[in-house]
């Protein structure tokens, strides 16, 4: 429908990928500042299953997108469906996740229709009639208000647990379902995938674990993890660390807690030398008690810790496990 | 083979922010800067690949004067040249202005392949990349972990995906690739190779150079524009526990034995 709101689902394994309902939460929050209708389009291989799904949350009307091409996910098929969905129906606004696969896909649809595209957006307002998206820039130091300069779409993507899933309200009855026509015919795909895999050495799975002491950066060479792994042997936990330490090879990817590594929630998470890039906040910040090692004190990880220490970690991670030592008794 | 490898200026990773008098951009002045991170893995993945199978790297960097220090240092790890997009008309662009500039001074080299980071670490989009590709209608793929050498017009390399999955795949040449941190260790410029940078080239590029009209890039070009940026407010505040090292170590074990209990 000319003028409405598309929060597009994104599919894995034929299921509703979870971040694709906070899209729609999202979409409805915007579709209310706005007025304007929101329907879901739901895009890939094994969508007109998955759209039943789609069809019980508060939408217009739930669109199909499939296409035999569309499997396994490549960008070329996926940007021309969408594109020609797009160009068929002129949507004012297309909403996305901001997933791996999203980034790999939709800046070539932004190129292809000429559109602006905010992405990794955390929040969405209208100001006046008008709709700010605020954006993270800087390593989440600071917000920016972001706004669409100029005509055509507006491609939106939202940052996972910008919104709750939950809050996509269900509707009263089912959405109405239809197959949006789209002729992939002519359109080459160039990727070809061989294999997709899990890598075997995740050895440690450190959603067990009870404590975490999690290092990062601020440790600046391999030779100081030392003082890290006594910490968390005098609390009985487990290591971990951010992705720039496993990055430079000072620990296995297997500790690595983030966005693209593990998830965790233990009773307690100690952050050493993390400055608290969004990227490994989403991996821990919904630990029982976080404290927070940190020289800088307008790093990002205070803002998620319960306890923060500003200071050299070389003077107080010593002192933190001498007394911890003392304590325990160990 | 001939490899282009865009890179971009940022500040340092511990540099303190200043928000400039207009509201709407950091103040640079003075700061310490850097190349950004994953750039500077898909400088190092370029420079691996052509010591390979032989070639060139290019470096390509849109940013004013002072963005200079990156392209030496690009220059001073290896790369054989440099591009430097530098004019009045370039600044404020959005990561779509940006690309339609890179993809046009980077098409003009017809390379095999274009490197890209990931994402900057300052205005973060993670959309430069892909938008230069479909700009030049070449095939791309992203958050790229290993490349293998070229054979019969394709190139073989693995992704990350999410969940902690992994994909290898094919595409053709020319293409663009964007680099996952962490994809080979970075190497340091040599004291040999910071000499050798003076004298390497380093072209620098406006608009009019590259058949764009000022009103396609910059400011003029955007289709996003960043009305405000400021610093968030912090939803909770963590209490900072004051003291020495000593003093506040013993404070946290205190807090956290009785108030958290979970000592």
């Amino acid at each position: 429908m000319a003028g409405a709101i598309w929060a597009v689902t994104q599919l894995e394994q034929g299921e509703p990928k979870g971040v694709s309902y906070e899209t729609i939460a999202a979409g409805q929050k915007l579709a209310a500042a706005l007025g304007k209708p929101l329907e879901s389009v739901v895009l890939g291989a094994g969508a007109r299953t998955a759209a039943a799904k789609v069809a019980a949350r508060k939408v217009e009307r739930v669109r199909v997108v499939d296409d035999p091409k569309l499997d396994p996910y490549t960008p070329d098929p996926y940007t021309a469906a969408l594109r020609l969905a797009v160009e068929a129906e002129t949507p004012d606004y297309v909403l996305f996740p901001h997933t791996y696969q999203v980034r790999d896909w939709v800046p070539r649809l932004a190129a292809a229709l000429d559109a602006g595209f905010v992405s990794d957006v955390i929040d969405v307002r209208a100001d006046g009639g008008e709709p700010v998206f605020v954006r993270q820039p800087f390593q989440g130091k600071l917000n920016a208000d972001c706004v669409f300069a100029g005509a055509g779409p507006r491609l939106v993507s939202f940052q996972a647990g910008a919104f709750l899933a939950d809050d996509a309200q269900k509707g009263e009855s089912p959405a109405e379902i239809v197959d949006q026509a789209i002729d992939l015919s002519g359109v080459e795909v160039r990727t070809q995938v061989l294999d997709t895999f899990q890598e075997v050495e995740n050895k440690v799975d450190l959603s067990r674990a009870d404590v975490i002491v999690a290092v990062g950066r601020g440790i600046g060479k391999q030779e100081n993890l030392g003082l890290v792994e006594e910490l968390a042997a005098a609390l009985g936990g487990q290591l971990a660390a951010s992705r720039p330490v496993c990055d430079n090879e000072w620990l296995p990817m297997d500790r690595q807690i983030g966005s693209s590594g593990q998830t965790v929630a233990p009773r307690l998470y100690l952050a050493v030398g993390i400055s608290g890039a969004i990227q490994h906040l989403v991996g821990m910040k919904n630990s029982g008690t976080i404290v927070a090692i940190n020289k800088d004190a307008n790093a990002p990880i205070f803002s998620v810790a319960d306890y923060g220490i500003v200071g050299d970690l070389f003077e107080v991670v010593p002192a933190l496990t001498a007394k911890v030592k003392e304590t325990r008794g160990v | 083979m001939k490899i282009v490898v865009c890179i971009k200026q940022v500040p340092e990773r511990d540099a303190r922010l200043r928000i400039a008098p207009d509201g709407r951009s950091v103040d640079s002045a003075g700061a310490a800067t850097e190349i950004n991170e994953s750039d500077q893995y898909a400088l190092e993945a370029g420079l691996r690949l052509a010591e390979g199978v032989g070639g060139e790297v290019v470096a390509l960097l849109l940013g004013p004067d002072g963005a200079e220090e990156a392209i030496r240092r690009a220059l001073a790890m290896g790369a054989t040249r440099a591009i430097h997009l530098n004019d009045a008309a370039f600044q404020e662009g959005d990561a779509s202005a940006n690309a339609r500039a890179l993809a046009a001074a980077a098409g003009a080299e017809s390379p095999d392949l274009i490197l890209t980071g990931l994402q900057s670490d300052d205005a973060g989009w993670s959309q430069t990349g892909v938008l230069l590709a479909e700009r030049l209608g070449w095939p791309s793929a992203t958050l790229i972990m290993e490349i293998e050498p070229p054979a019969d017009g394709r190139i073989k390399v693995k992704r990350e995906l999410e969940s902690g999955w992994f994909q290898w795949i094919t595409l053709p040449l020319p293409a663009v690739l964007t680099i996952q941190s962490g994809i080979y260790p970075v190497r340091y410029a040599t004291l040999k190779g910071i000499m050798g940078a003076k004298k390497k080239e380093m072209k620098k590029m406006a608009p009019a150079d590259l058949g764009l009209d000022p009103g396609q890039v910059g400011a003029a070009g955007r289709r996003v524009e960043v009305r405000r940026l400021y610093v968030p407010e912090k939803s909770a505040e963590a209490e900072i526990l004051q003291g020495d090292a000593a003093t506040a170590a013993a404070t946290l074990v205190d807090r956290l034995q009785k108030e958290a209990k979970v000592l």
